[in-house]
């Protein structure tokens, strides 16, 4: 079958203002959208530019807009989004576009480094491993799945607004820790969050949680945060 | 020979978190303004399904509603306090909801603090001003032609 893909140009070494591009590819129904764009890449126009790397869900490199929605486009099958019509691909919004469909995720990562993502223990380092109970490890087995490919963070539009906001992801990246019984580092992770640009600033809009290709309930790490943070 | 290695190739230790203000743990003026919202509308919520009630429900419901009702109810310090508990709760919701829109669409300084200053002034007149109906309110002003004024 023919699909028409509607893809957001932008070179800045050429152009200004980014501008839209058609592209009529022929895919099978159970190809993905990747797919059409690695067909565009490699057979029609090599200077179309995205990230891509493992192409299976698991990398989150190639996060971006498909139909108003951000998506994997390595996880979008084309005969989900109503092929009949034409595809719109974009870039993620709130993060500056580099080249079509790359954006610069530095901010992103900042946001990210800054909550402390990473074990942080007090006293001796034991001689064997740090235990865990089943129901301890079931507390944050959720925002574990993170792949950090920032299509929450891009859908949510207080981070369009306001690139100070941490963005639900890093406080997803937070509460990964926070809620982990192996961590000492929870009470400091909830005060970086207690700001201005912390947690407060989630409007519980959910696009989020709808975003996440790994099905993590976004929204509701936010809200935990938030409890954990009122009942300290 | 040397080379340059740009910063993103460099291996290290993570940067240290953002820098920020000693705060104790606790109250947060963000904090404290989300809780009130929540706090609020649930108050809010039976303050005014209550005061519908009685407005419109109650005996012969709508149809009472005059001049006369309201000097009755204000007559009643309970009825003055559950305005006045609407009126604040209302008002100081309303003005944190707009609060956070501004701050969250108003993208530049100035436009912000202009909007906010309107916003906080209006807020400040119309507490005032209902507050002051409320407990100053005299049922026998001018032209009143209620019986109780008449004695």
């Amino acid at each position: 079958m023919d699909v028409t893909l509607t893809i957001r140009r932008f070179n800045p070494e050429t152009v200004d203002e980014p501008s839209w591009q058609s592209f009529e590819v022929s895919v099978q129904p159970t190809d993905r959208v990747l797919d059409a764009l690695h067909t565009i890449k490699w057979e029609v126009d090599g200077t179309l530019t995205f990230r891509r790397s493992c192409a299976h869900g698991v990398c989150g490199s190639d996060a971006m807009r498909i139909n108003g929605r951000n998506r994997l486009a390595c996880k979008t099958l084309v005969k989900d989004i109503d092929p009949t019509k034409p595809i719109t691909v974009e870039p993620i919004k709130g993060l500056p576009v580099l080249k079509d469909l790359v954006v610069d995720m530095e901010p992103f990562f900042a946001a990210y480094r800054s909550v402390m993502p990473f074990l942080v223990t007090d006293g001796h380092e034991p001689t064997r491993e740090r235990l865990q109970s089943q129901s301890d490890r079931e507390r944050f087995d959720d925002t574990t799945k993170c792949i950090l490919c920032a299509a929450c963070t891009t859908s949510c539009p207080v981070y369009w607004n306001d690139g100070q906001y941490f963005g639900p992801q890093a406080i997803v990246g937070a509460h990964r820790f926070i809620f982990d019984s192996r961590d000492a580092g929870g009470a400091e992770r909830l005060e970086i969050l207690n700001d201005r640009e912390g947690v407060w600033r989630c409007r519980t809009t959910f696009n989020c949680t709808d975003a996440c290709p790994r099905g993590i309930e976004v929204t509701k790490a936010i809200q935990e945060v938030k409890r954990a943070l009122i009942f300290r | 020979m040397s080379s340059t290695v740009s910063d993103s190739t460099t291996a290290g230790p993570p940067p240290a978190p953002r820098s920020r203000k000693a705060r104790g743990p606790g109250l947060h003026p963000e904090m404290i303004g989300w809780l009130f919202m929540r706090l609020s509308g649930v108050l809010l919520v039976s303050l005014i399904l209550g005061h519908l009630f009685v407005n419109l429900m109650i005996g012969e419901g709508i149809e009472r509603i005059d001049f006369a009702f309201v000097a009755g109810k204000w007559a009643n310090p309970f009825w003055q306090f559950w305005d006045l508990a609407m009126l604040w709760l209302a008002q100081v919701h309303g003005a944190n909801g707009m609060r956070t829109l501004i701050n969250d669409y108003a993208s530049r300084n100035s436009t912000r603090m202009l909007l906010k200053a309107a916003l906080y002034t209006a807020s400040f007149v119309v507490l005032v001003l209902g507050t002051l109906t409320i407990f100053t309110f005299d049922p026998c002003a001018a032209g009143s032609t209620l019986s109780v004024c008449s004695e």
